[in-house]
């Protein structure tokens, strides 16, 4: 063996050597040197998630919040509010979780803060609870009168312009001006208190419309229609409005 | 040394290489996550575009969880406001937290209809992101999320051109790709994705496609589902319901 290496040339030693070295760095670089998850798909996805996995978190969890407070969560079960997490208003609120004495969450007091979700915009959907924040009571702040844990209005609205203002001003300036609205609508006393749950009633016959609007028993001045052939198959609101100027 | 040990060594580094190599793959991807089992789960979103009020918590809070740049411009998710115009013509903005103003120059009788549309990563089940990407950096998780390695992206954008949902930005400063994880560091311990907690009117319900009682589940059978783009056989896994079609 001995003797086969002596027989071979100097150069072609040197270039065997050469190649074993680099083969060797190349090994040790690939083996040992490259962290695994850069050779292997699946370990770059479990180290990746896994990083992702333990990136920290921020808003800790209404969950979190009731381990401490009792309060606050009591009064807001009931209220109209009883589905906001505490962070929708609070804000993140982990690093209080993790150090309750020295880290205190925010708590908005401005104005502009509830009008986030209540300030009048026509692409919210109908019926969520909306203001003129430069009409509703200006500058005066929210929580003066509206407890932000069970928000409802502060005193008993008297009369239905209160809340229906808009329908108010329309009707005011109607043919219908001088009609209150409990001639057509029947509020029970509860819809004052739960507007959502206790609906008022609108007129849901023809013959309703008819004790003024019928061809057979016609009042001074009042434009009338033959009942009988006039829109048969429809209750009057769903082509008039009553509340506009005109009424069409 | 000893010829003969020498190649005795050598043959011991290898085959101890080959072993731990062939180890690996699978045994450290379990190792990594102890507790989480991505595999018992397959997550998705509903939204309900008639819940959503347009107030801009959900990017808010996802901008503070998720370390987003607070420049509008840069979104994990964000909400649309669609104005579909009388005489048929529709604009789409994003909502802008910052400014109150919601750019509401049109008179509202000259709106035919209008809604809030919250848009996110649609987490599709055959990512066109993960498809283009170069270098593997991007792939989908066993949970059904889509995932940027940060380590790995090289930054070129091309999953950022191919998303047919615009979900994904170039993180100004890490200079990689960056996208919506549904909260991935969230749901491995357990909590919702940060827009879902703080979103007031429940618009966003999260859940695990795996759990016939999740409130996906019961979402998904008591409405009306659409989602986004439904041609381009993306599979989204964030489900509409009410979605007008107008939205694209």
């Amino acid at each position: 063996m001995k003797d086969f290496f002596k027989k071979l040339p100097e150069q072609a030693v040197r270039v065997v050597v050469v190649f074993l070295v680099l083969a060797v760095v190349v090994f040790v670089i690939r083996q040992f040197i490259i962290p695994p998850e850069m050779k292997e798909p699946a370990l770059q996805r479990a180290s990746s998630e896994e990083r992702e996995a333990a990136k920290e978190i921020h808003y800790a969890g209404a969950q979190s919040c009731v381990q401490c407070h009792d309060k606050e969560p009591e009064i807001k079960k009931s209220g109209y509010h009883r589905d906001l997490a505490c962070e929708s208003c609070h804000g993140a609120a982990q690093k209080h979780v993790d150090n309750p004495t020295d880290v205190k969450p925010t708590s908005p007091k401005k104005r502009d803060y509830c009008a986030y979700c209540h300030k009048y915009n026509f692409s919210r959907p109908t019926g969520f609870p909306q203001i003129n924040p430069d009409m509703h009571n200006p500058r005066k702040p929210c929580i003066s009168c509206h407890n932000p844990h069970n928000p409802k209005p502060p005193t008993t609205p008297r009369s239905c312009n209160a809340c229906h203002a808009q329908i108010e001003r329309a009707k005011a300036a109607s043919y219908h001006a001088l009609i209150t609205c409990t001639v057509c609508h029947t509020a029970p006393e509860k819809h004052k208190i739960s507007p959502r749950t206790v609906i008022p009633t609108k007129p849901d016959k023809r013959e309703f419309c008819g004790k003024c609007h019928d061809k057979a028993s016609p009042r001074k001045g009042v434009p009338t229609v033959d009942m009988a052939t006039h829109g048969e198959k429809y209750v009057c609101w769903q082509c008039h409005y009553p509340h506009t100027l005109g009424g069409i | 040394m000893e010829r003969r040990d020498f190649l005795k060594h050598l043959c011991w580094v290898i085959t101890s290489g080959g072993i731990l190599g062939g180890l690996s793959a699978d045994a450290w991807a379990k190792m990594l996550n102890k507790d989480y089992d991505t595999t018992k789960h397959y997550y998705g979103m509903g939204i309900d575009i008639d819940k959503c009020i347009g107030c801009g918590r959900c990017m808010q809070a996802c901008k503070t969880e998720n370390d987003v740049p607070a420049v509008p411009f840069y979104f994990r998710t964000w909400v649309e406001r669609y104005v579909i115009r009388t005489d048929r013509t529709v604009s789409v903005n994003t909502i802008n937290m910052e400014s109150d103003e919601l750019g509401d120059v049109l008179a509202e009788k000259d709106v035919l209809r209008s809604f809030f549309v919250p848009k996110l990563c649609n987490q599709c089940d055959h990512p066109p992101c993960v498809q283009v990407c170069p270098v593997g950096a991007t792939f989908k998780t066993d949970d059904g999320v889509i995932l940027v390695d940060s380590k790995r992206c090289i930054g070129c954008r091309y999953c950022i051109q191919a998303c047919p949902y615009g979900a994904r930005y170039l993180h100004p400063k890490t200079r990689v790709a960056d996208k919506c994880t549904f909260c991935y560091h969230r749901l491995v311990r357990g909590l919702l994705p940060v827009c879902v907690e703080v979103c007031p009117k429940q618009a966003r319900i999260f859940g695990d496609m795996k759990s016939i009682a999740s409130p996906l589940g019961r979402f998904t059978r008591m409405n009306k589902i659409h989602v986004l783009k439904p041609s381009l056989n993306t599979d989204p896994k964030v489900y509409y319901a009410n979605l007008d079609g107008e939205v694209n």
